[in-house]
């Protein structure tokens, strides 16, 4: 073998689908099956992943804080909802990429404030742009519902095809090949030169110019990129709950999407998918044991993780996945690395 | 000869203070050009006004012959003007042949291409395998950059400098912290560079600088003190009363 | 005519209000490069501390506002020994998730302890009521909080600019490690900075109960109030945050009374504004970007 096409095998190496990947999607498809009484939830939970994932593409792998990525959700629930409400698109899967659409805009005419500035600036900015949607959808109530939402919405069948049912379940399958999808495509995309020149950006954003990368321009497209995630996420939200309401815009809706992505660790895009499960059953846990006072433990939880270290949680958990691969395969295999903040 | 980088009359200051005094520089193609001058004499500041990262008060650079005061970094590099800094600017996370792999597609115009995978491009693996193998990397190319000792560190510094293919390339104290033993082999790269490779070298080390420079200027408080070849500037009475005086402060 | 000048005075004791708010949050940014979000919890804590005293156990309104600094102050102290001090060198990411858990943490304990309404502290009767001075209706209260912010500005200023702490202060903040090679103890300064940050956000919580309200989700309704301050301010001085304080509380008292419907968009519109032309502040130096 010569060193060009080894170079190219091993520039190749993180692309590749590992088996430990391909059976993670097989138990999700399995829950399907398994738990025929929990679409609800585990609908709510793959919203969560896909909403996680989003601000993973724009946190994890170009190191943009956020504290308002709720502004592209709601937009995009709200998309959904008045589409399907006014019968402007009654075909959800359109209707989903419309309300995608919408989110990216206003995440492309946004992208332009967020990458200026510091970090605060970053955290300001963002978390005023959700707050002025929040005030927005409550001034123009006679479209948005005010505080009592949209009421009223029905869907239609997704291809003319197959009908949204009680149970959830065309909902769950609905929602579980959306978020195939986008991770198929986040997946792609994270692992081509345009991937990697985010994580340089993230890195070390002076020596990323230094090497010829347009830096603002990677950053507007992957914040664009990562609205649009977020508008189909609360799209999702819309169509398989039926309702929208002025919290899709709330701040604990952002900070909580951040503390998924802190549990499941960010750059490798697996953090939000695994981080969902793990914080909706925290919170299950929290609201059966002080149901009213739950976010007082989500915030212990928080401030127990950034004092612990997040990267040493990490060692921790997957050390024992690790460990049994190691012996199964073994050879040096890793589930996956979180990627460390610099 | 014609030019292949040069700035007329650069001023830049910080505050009151000036740092950049009035500063024409013409850099020969080809040449090996050394700039030196003691500790705060503002060569850092030129590197930066030349690369983009800073903009001068007042005056012009241009690289052949075309002016580039007004452009950003990445284009500056696109147009064949690149930098290795003093110290290592790297991508603490990423291995060799990403950083590589990243800068090698940034120039041939894959930079933003996201639908194709990394290392699906056989011109970008040919120039990545070659990178290696000449900057002695091969055998670490899949290690994270942090975890590499200083030296490969300051060999991969120089070969991303390199895979942008400058016609112009900007050298901040190369060997700079590296140990004697890794030495040589920074040494050796930096010897080894193509002679179409316009080379300017901002270094503290004369011996380097001797070995290494046909054409020197000597930088004073930011402004040029003198220039001209290697010989001539080491009997220039200036610059020896300029050095004798910082090694003074500095025993 | 008139009313112009009323919501100019009010807007003016609204500003003045958020700057004694939100400069200690200007303050441990310039000097730390900590992002504390939790800062308003610090506020409520003095709020709360001063509606017990007050409302409670009947102390006078005046007597309970030192308490508030000071308990504020003492939280905010144990915090920083305790936790906060191991997070200064940690990534932004990292301070904003720690400080953010911290809130919601508050946010719950108050509202257990104190139940989730709205909380008012007996004011006493001189400090109720307006009065005319050529038509122009001034809030005894609101004069009041112009009186000790003004107070405290210019008190602020006069320490940072002339004493001993002022200097050993901006040398920290220019080059920490500069600064203590010259002796100075950087530690005990930031310590203590943090904790007269932490006291003055207490004084400003026990003030704001009358104008801003006080309950449990005070720390995160005014956590983009203070962010703005802050952004827009810039941290290098306290000129900058007090500017910035009396602009947003201009703007946002005109805004409501001008163009009630549009009320809250006018500060987010003003901000966005500023942002776009001065992305660093108005009256900022670039801050270190994320480490």
């Amino acid at each position: 073998m010569n060193a060009a096409s080894d170079v190219g095998n091993h520039a190749q190496r993180q692309a590749r689908w590992h088996y430990g990947e391909v059976a993670f999607w097989l138990i999700v498809l399995a829950c399907g099956f398994l738990f025929p009484t929990r679409y609800l939830i585990m609908t709510d939970i793959l919203r969560l992943a896909l909403f996680a994932m989003s601000l993973d593409l724009i946190l994890g792998y170009a190191g943009i804080v956020s504290l308002g990525h709720a502004a592209f959700f709601g937009v995009g629930a709200y998309a959904a909802g008045l589409l399907a409400l006014h019968g402007i698109i009654n075909e959800p899967v359109l209707a989903l990429l419309a309300a995608g659409l919408a989110a990216m805009v206003l995440g492309f005419a946004t992208s332009f404030l967020v990458i200026r500035g510091v970090d605060l600036t970053r955290l300001m900015v963002t978390l005023g742009i959700a707050l002025l949607l929040e005030a927005l959808a409550e001034r123009f109530s006679n479209i948005t519902g005010g505080t009592d939402g949209l009421q009223g919405i029905e869907m239609q069948p997704i291809f003319g095809q197959i009908p949204f049912d009680m149970f959830g379940k065309a909902g769950f399958f609905y929602s579980l090949a959306v978020l195939f999808l986008l991770f198929l495509l986040a997946r792609r995309v994270v692992h081509s030169p345009f991937g990697l020149s985010l994580r340089a950006i993230k890195n070390n954003p002076l020596r990323a110019a230094a090497i010829g990368i347009p830096v603002n321009r990677r950053l507007i497209a992957i914040y664009t990129l990562a609205a649009f995630y977020a508008g189909i996420a609360g799209a999702l939200f819309t169509q398989t709950t039926a309702i929208a309401s002025l919290d899709v815009f709330a701040f604990e809706r952002s900070a909580d999407l951040m503390l998924v992505l802190v549990i499941g660790g960010t750059g490798y895009l697996y953090g939000g998918l695994i981080g969902a499960v793990v914080f909706r059953m925290l919170q299950e846990l929290f609201s059966t044991i002080t149901p009213q006072y739950w976010q007082f433990w989500i915030g212990l939880v928080l401030v127990v993780i950034v004092l612990v270290g997040r990267q040493r949680l990490h060692r921790w958990v997957l050390y024992v996945p690790n460990l049994i691969i190691k012996q199964v395969a073994g050879r040096k295999a890793v589930v996956a690395v979180p990627e460390s903040d610099v | 000869m014609t030019i292949a980088l040069e700035t007329l009359n650069l001023e830049k200051t910080f505050g009151g203070l000036r740092v950049t005094r009035d500063l024409s520089l013409k850099i020969e193609q080809g040449a090996r050009h050394a700039l030196i001058g003691p500790n705060g004499a503002g060569k850092t500041t030129v590197i930066n006004q030349l690369t983009g990262v800073l903009k001068p008060n007042s005056g012009r650079i241009l690289l052949e012959g075309q002016d580039i005061t007004d452009l950003p970094v990445h284009k500056r590099v696109l147009r064949g003007l690149s930098r290795t800094f003093q110290i290592n600017q790297l991508y603490p996370d990423l291995t060799p042949l990403e950083t590589i792999g990243l800068a090698v597609s940034e120039r041939l115009g894959h930079g933003g291409d996201w639908w194709r995978r990394m290392g699906t491009r056989n011109d970008v693996n040919d120039e990545i395998a070659d990178l290696l193998t000449r900057f002695h990397l091969l055998d670490v190319m899949n290690e994270q950059t942090v975890t590499l000792p200083y030296g490969k560190q300051r060999l991969l510094e120089i070969a991303v400098a390199i895979a942008a293919k400058p016609r112009v390339l900007l050298l901040d104290e190369p060997a700079a912290g590296v140990p004697e033993s890794e030495r040589h082999d920074i040494l050796a790269v930096v010897g080894a560079l193509p002679r179409d490779v316009t080379v300017l070298l901002i270094e503290h080390d004369m011996d380097l600088v001797f070995s290494f420079a046909d054409r020197i200027s000597v930088l004073v408080s930011g402004a040029l003190l003198t220039e001209g070849p290697p010989d001539q500037v080491a009997r220039d009475p200036q610059v020896k009363a300029v050095y004798l005086g910082e090694e003074a402060v500095n025993v | 005519m008139t009313a112009i000048l009323t919501n100019l005075f009010d807007g003016v004791a609204y500003g003045m209000l958020l700057f004694v708010l939100a400069c200690g949050l200007a303050v441990t940014l310039g000097l730390m490069n900590f992002v504390n979000l939790a800062h308003g919890a610090f506020a409520m804590a003095g709020g709360y501390v001063c509606m017990v005293l007050v409302n409670r156990m009947g102390w006078p309104f005046f007597a309970a506002l030192p308490l508030a600094f000071v308990s504020a102050a003492a939280i905010g102290i144990a915090l920083e020994r305790t936790l906060y001090r191991h997070l200064y060198t940690r990534s932004h990411l990292d301070q904003v998730l720690f400080t953010i858990g911290l809130t919601f943490m508050s946010v719950a304990a108050v509202d257990y302890i104190q139940g989730s309404s709205r909380v008012f502290i007996n004011l006493p009767a001189a400090l109720q009521g307006q009065f005319d001075v050529f038509g122009i209706g001034i809030g005894r209260y609101r004069l009041m909080i112009i009186v000790i912010c003004g107070l405290l500005t210019i008190g602020l200023q006069m320490v940072l600019a002339k004493t001993r702490f002022g200097s050993r202060l901006r040398a920290a903040v220019d080059d920490p490690r500069a600064a203590s090679g010259l002796g100075i103890n950087v530690p005990q300064v930031f310590a203590f900075t943090f904790a007269f940050s932490c006291g003055l956000a207490g004084l400003g919580g026990a003030l704001s109960a009358e104008i801003l309200g006080l309950d449990p989700y005070f720390p995160l309704k005014f956590m983009i109030y203070f962010l703005i301050v802050v952004t827009v301010g810039g941290s290098s001085s306290i000129t900058g945050p007090f500017l910035a304080s009396l602009l947003l509380g201009i703007g946002d008292v005109a805004g409501k009374y001008y163009v009630p419907k549009m009320g809250p968009f006018v500060i987010y519109t003003m901000m966005i504004v500023i942002l776009i032309w001065r992305p660093n502040g108005l009256f900022g130096r670039a801050l270190s970007p994320s480490r």
